[in-house]
């Protein structure tokens, strides 16, 4: 398999003579305009991506994942969303590019895997083409080293008979092939960041863990470093080194995936981390959804963004927002009363008494802490 | 024939990517945009209120008062002070605009202004009489048939399609040239070819709607059939129905002046808008006196503009937002 | 596949046969007595009777209709009565003529709508789609015939740039021939270019809206290539289709510039014929117009069917 590396018009140091991390984001806002006012999608993120680690991020629909990571890429125009804040790539600013400036960074140093494979290939172009295009026009192969140089990426994600698939429209494949198409065609030209946008939703749970193994793998193979978004904890366990749940816009709680599993501080990521169906659970449990909605994010109340539908609320959540505190090394949170804390326990105590509906919900069974470590122990890697 | 596999009906018919209706490519044809689905539901009405954007723009009256204005004026021709369309008065040939004569006269002493006004009546009262009375037969029926399917629908719509592939052009002419060519008769005539069209439009329109939840929702209810199309269906389909109608009157308007630009159209004395330009253009006029073929020709575009712009207004206005944001 | 198009095939003949009869229907159902005109001055009562007995329109309209079919089957359409032409050779005469006015124009129309549809689309409502929405809608509201008229004043009166009437067959030079077509299909295309133009910028700025051009964008391909190769395809089917109905309609549609321009098309022909109550000419014109027409729009719809792969395998 060849690397391909063009010289871009902006001097990326390599890889391997790098100091610092890969992918810096600092203190992000992107908000759209809106009739009702600016919906800030992203409200404050930051964090950073080594060279060769991978970065889960978590949250349910409406959190601002997908729109975070396409503001980090720079793909929203300018006209459409206001970004604030910094993206440094390799040390360099790239939040202040162009677009054709950024142009040279797509594909090249960053790559996008789309969420859904069916509408992000374009059903009247053949599947070779969609591939072969950014390795002539991008890398300036010729035709017969692009056609040669596909079948090679299309092998190493694991497609059979690739060669004929090259002719294949998107329609023709299965929404596992589909998948990895698109895999093959974020790496064709060797990109040092791969960005994956829900790469499994919507396939089944044997499909899943194959293309979640691909990525892996592949990683690990190009040293590349990698942002894996999801909606469900469980893709991230033992997948990622490092995870980051979203809640509104903003993260409420980024540490190592072990910790995050065992030592959960945020009530947010003890909620989801519930949500999981076990099988260890006894059939026709009902699953613990959390209750209430995502919050509008055009509206910005004073208080924790969470406080709505969190067991553990108090007026102080209601009033201030609790900021990013430290729990550990490289573990931080934003919570006033944290799970597995005095106060915290207090807090849900005291909202039982009080029949608070979340946290009657929340105790729905009692064995709610011990099951959440125990399955985690034998989920997390 | 443009439209999708078979003659099925139409009502439950999977519609392929390539599978356009004649109707809508014909709207679209003319007005360049999509077919006007009519509005989902009562909360896009709702917001709208208070949305600038959706009111109906200054612009869309202007044209509405100027459409009315000319039409009132064709109609009330006989019995406003103007000069007679006919009398050639010698001594004032290619005169230009004077008090006098406030568009100027033509090479035969003819004044201007009432030429037109009077011109402007068969073109007018062709253009909306026609249409009208296409709407009232084909489009009530496009109604009914895209309500009710079935095979009275299977059969109308078979029908459609055959007259449809008939050059409609060719039928006016071939029709008018050997029936007779007063005002009525030209009048049904245009009615007649206008209908198919209207009825595919209608009925492409009518069965959009119909399939929108709200109406499967009514009949849930037990609501009857008629009380059904007047309360849920026809409020909807109302706005497209206006625009298509507008259209009509502006291709009709066109219709009428190529063919009265080559005599065509009208029977003489009598003369149309295209006839004057035809006029406009004979003799060298349009050296010596390039306002014979200048005022008609700017009234033409002035109407077809506002009937455009009116049902491009009406269409964007009412048009359901489906899809992603 | 085959499936499909057999059953396009055989609707294809059914509305061809259909036509024939609409055609013949109109023309014998019309009041006005061809004899009249054919006989003129020599019209007696005895004349008009053995010319109606010559003419076959003693019998009933049916047998008529049948025996006027049998004939085109055999190739016979006719011929006129007054030029003694065959109906068929005056087509083949004419037919060529609007051929080259169609394509000529379309080409065009194509020509300039396209690139004004690409760059329009991607910056929606801003200056230069807002200036090039408003002029082509300006555009449509010009009747062919007007924009013929200026277009006659401009360059054949004032500039005499190219002949105002006339037209130079390909076999007498291809200079004189385009000149001679130039400015008539510069008024067709006209009509033409204000609605590619807007069909295709609405369909191009839903294709813009959708992941694949994102994921182009992503790729780092530049927005030109991405325009032309990924977007304006799948956005061509409003375009096409539209483009079937007005070349459709074209063969009898430019009976005006035809007549303006002097050239001896169809539809020049059919006005001819129609003003001459020639009427087995009309009827023969009617047919093959209409025939053209359905015919064209069909093989539009095939292609639309083969161009998008979606459709073909589904």
């Amino acid at each position: 398999m060849r690397f391909l590396h063009r010289r871009p018009h902006l001097e990326f140091q390599e890889a391997s003579e790098l100091e610092g991390p890969l992918l810096e984001v600092e203190d992000l806002h992107t908000s759209f305009a809106s009739p009702r006012g600016p919906v800030r999608a992203v409200d404050g993120v930051s964090f950073s991506v080594d060279r060769g680690r991978t970065l889960g991020i978590v949250g349910e629909s409406g959190s601002g994942k997908t729109v975070l990571v396409r503001s980090v890429m720079g793909l929203l125009p300018p006209n459409v969303a206001e970004r604030s804040g910094h993206v440094r790539l390799s040390g360099h600013e790239i939040s202040s590019l162009s677009a054709s400036e950024m142009r040279d960074v797509w594909g090249n140093q960053i790559a996008l895997v789309f969420q859904d494979p069916m509408t992000a290939l374009n059903p009247v172009v053949r599947i070779g083409r969609q591939i072969t295009e950014s390795l002539r026009l991008r890398a300036g192969l010729d035709r017969k080293a692009a056609r040669e140089t596909a079948i090679a990426l299309l092998e190493s994600v694991g497609l059979p008979s690739p060669a004929r698939r090259l002719r294949a429209y998107p329609h023709e494949l299965s929404g596992g092939m589909r998948q990895r198409v698109m895999i093959a065609i974020a790496l064709a030209c060797g990109p040092r960041l791969l960005l994956a946008d829900e790469p499994t939703t919507g396939l089944d749970v044997t499909l899943q863990a194959q293309i979640l193994d691909l990525l892996g793998s592949l990683q690990r193979e190009r040293s590349m470093a990698m942002i894996l978004v999801t909606h469900d904890l469980a893709v991230v366990a033992g997948r990622t080194d490092e995870v980051a749940v979203m809640y509104a816009g903003r993260i409420v709680e980024h540490a190592s995936t072990r910790v995050l599993f065992s030592r959960t501080r945020m009530p947010y990521t003890e909620a989801l981390l519930r949500s999981i169906p076990r099988l260890s659970q006894p059939s026709h449990s009902r699953l613990r959804a959390i209750p209430g909605r995502p919050p509008d994010l055009s509206v910005r109340s004073p208080g924790c963004a969470f406080a709505p539908r969190c067991p553990y609320v108090q007026e102080r959540c209601r009033r201030e927002s609790p900021p990013l505190r430290t729990a550990g090394p490289g573990h931080k949170f934003a919570c006033w009363y944290p799970v597995g804390s005095s106060e915290g326990d207090e807090a849900l105590a005291s909202n039982l008494e009080a029949r608070v509906p979340a946290a009657l919900t929340f105790a729905g069974r009692p064995e709610l802490r011990a099951g959440v470590v125990s399955a985690s122990k034998s989920g997390a890697g | 024939m443009p439209e999708g596999p078979g003659l099925a009906t139409s009502k439950e018919r999977r519609r392929a990517p390539g599978d356009l209706a004649v109707a809508d490519i014909g709207t679209r044809v003319v007005t360049g945009a999509g077919p006007v689905p009519p509005r989902v539901d009562g909360t896009a009405a709702s917001d709208g209120r208070l949305q600038k954007r959706s009111r109906m723009g200054v612009l869309f009256w202007v044209c509405l008062a100027w459409v009315a204005l000319m039409v009132l004026l064709a109609l009330a021709a006989s019995v406003l002070p103007l000069k007679s369309p006919t009398f050639q008065d010698y001594s004032a040939v290619n005169v230009g605009p004077t008090l006098h004569h406030l568009l100027g006269t033509d090479d035969l002493g003819r004044d201007l202004l009432s030429r037109i006004v009077f011109g402007s009546r068969v073109s007018l009262v062709i253009g909306f009489a026609s249409i009208a009375l296409g709407m009232a037969t084909g489009g009530t029926l496009g109604l009914l048939a895209g309500y009710r399917g079935g095979a009275s629908d299977t059969l109308l719509n078979a029908g459609s399609f055959v007259l449809l592939a008939f050059p409609p052009l060719l039928a006016i002419m071939v029709i008018e040239a050997f029936w007779g060519r007063s005002l009525w008769k030209l009048t049904l005539v245009f009615a007649v070819v206008a209908a198919p069209q209207l009825f595919r439009v209608m009925r492409a329109s009518t069965i959009a709607t119909a399939n929108r939840e709200y109406v499967v929702a009514a009949r849930a209810f037990g609501s009857r059939s008629a009380r059904i199309m007047v309360r849920e269906l026809l409020p909807n389909v109302l706005p497209a129905a206006i625009s298509f109608a507008l259209i009509g009157v502006a291709v009709a308007i066109i219709i009428e002046g190529s063919l009265a630009f080559l005599g065509l159209s009208i029977a003489l004395p009598t003369a149309s808008l295209g006839n004057i330009i035809n006029e406009g253009v004979q003799n060298n006029n349009l050296q010596l006196n390039p306002y014979i073929a200048l005022w008609p020709s700017l009234y033409i575009f002035l109407m077809l503009s506002s009937l455009n712009l009116m049902a491009d207004r009406l269409r964007s206005r009412f048009e359901a937002r489906e899809g992603k944001l | 596949m085959r499936r499909y198009a057999t059953t396009r095939l055989v609707q294809l003949v059914a509305i061809v046969f259909l036509i024939s009869v609409l055609a013949f229907l109109l023309v014998h159902l019309l009041p006005g007595d061809p004899t009249v005109a054919i006989l003129g001055p020599n019209d007696t009562p005895t004349a008009r009777h053995e010319l109606l007995a010559q003419l076959g329109l003693n019998h009933s309209l049916p047998l008529q209709y049948w025996t006027w079919l049998k004939n085109i089957v055999r190739g016979n359409l006719g011929a006129s009565f007054l030029t003694k032409q065959t109906v068929t050779n005056a087509i083949s005469v004419a037919a060529p003529i609007d051929l080259e006015l169609i394509v000529v124009s379309q080409l065009m129309a194509f020509a300039v709508a396209i690139p004004l549809a690409l760059v329009a689309a991607r910056r929606p409502n801003k200056i230069f789609d807002r200036l090039a929405t408003t002029s082509t809608f300006g555009l449509l509201s010009f009747p062919t015939f007007v924009v013929a008229v200026l277009l006659v004043l401009v360059f054949a009166v004032e500039f005499h740039l190219f002949p105002a009437t006339g037209f130079v067959r390909l076999s007498q030079g291809l200079v004189g021939n385009l000149k001679s077509v130039l400015l008539p299909s510069i008024a067709l295309a006209v009509g033409s270019v204000a609605v590619y133009f807007r069909l295709l910028r609405a369909d191009l700025i839903s294709t813009l809206q959708e992941d694949y051009v994102t994921m182009a964008k992503a790729k780092g391909l530049s927005t030109p290539y991405i325009l032309v190769r990924h977007a304006l395809r799948p956005s061509s089917f409003s375009l096409l289709a539209g483009a079937g109905i007005s070349i459709g309609s074209l063969f009898t549609g430019a009976f005006v510039v035809e007549v303006l321009f002097q050239l001896p098309g169809i539809g020049y022909q059919l006005v001819t014929a129609i003003n001459s109550r020639d009427y087995l000419m009309v009827q023969g014109m009617a047919l093959v117009a209409a025939i053209a027409y359905v015919v064209i729009n069909f093989v539009v719809d095939f292609l639309l069917t083969v161009l998008d792969p979606r459709v073909r395998h589904a």
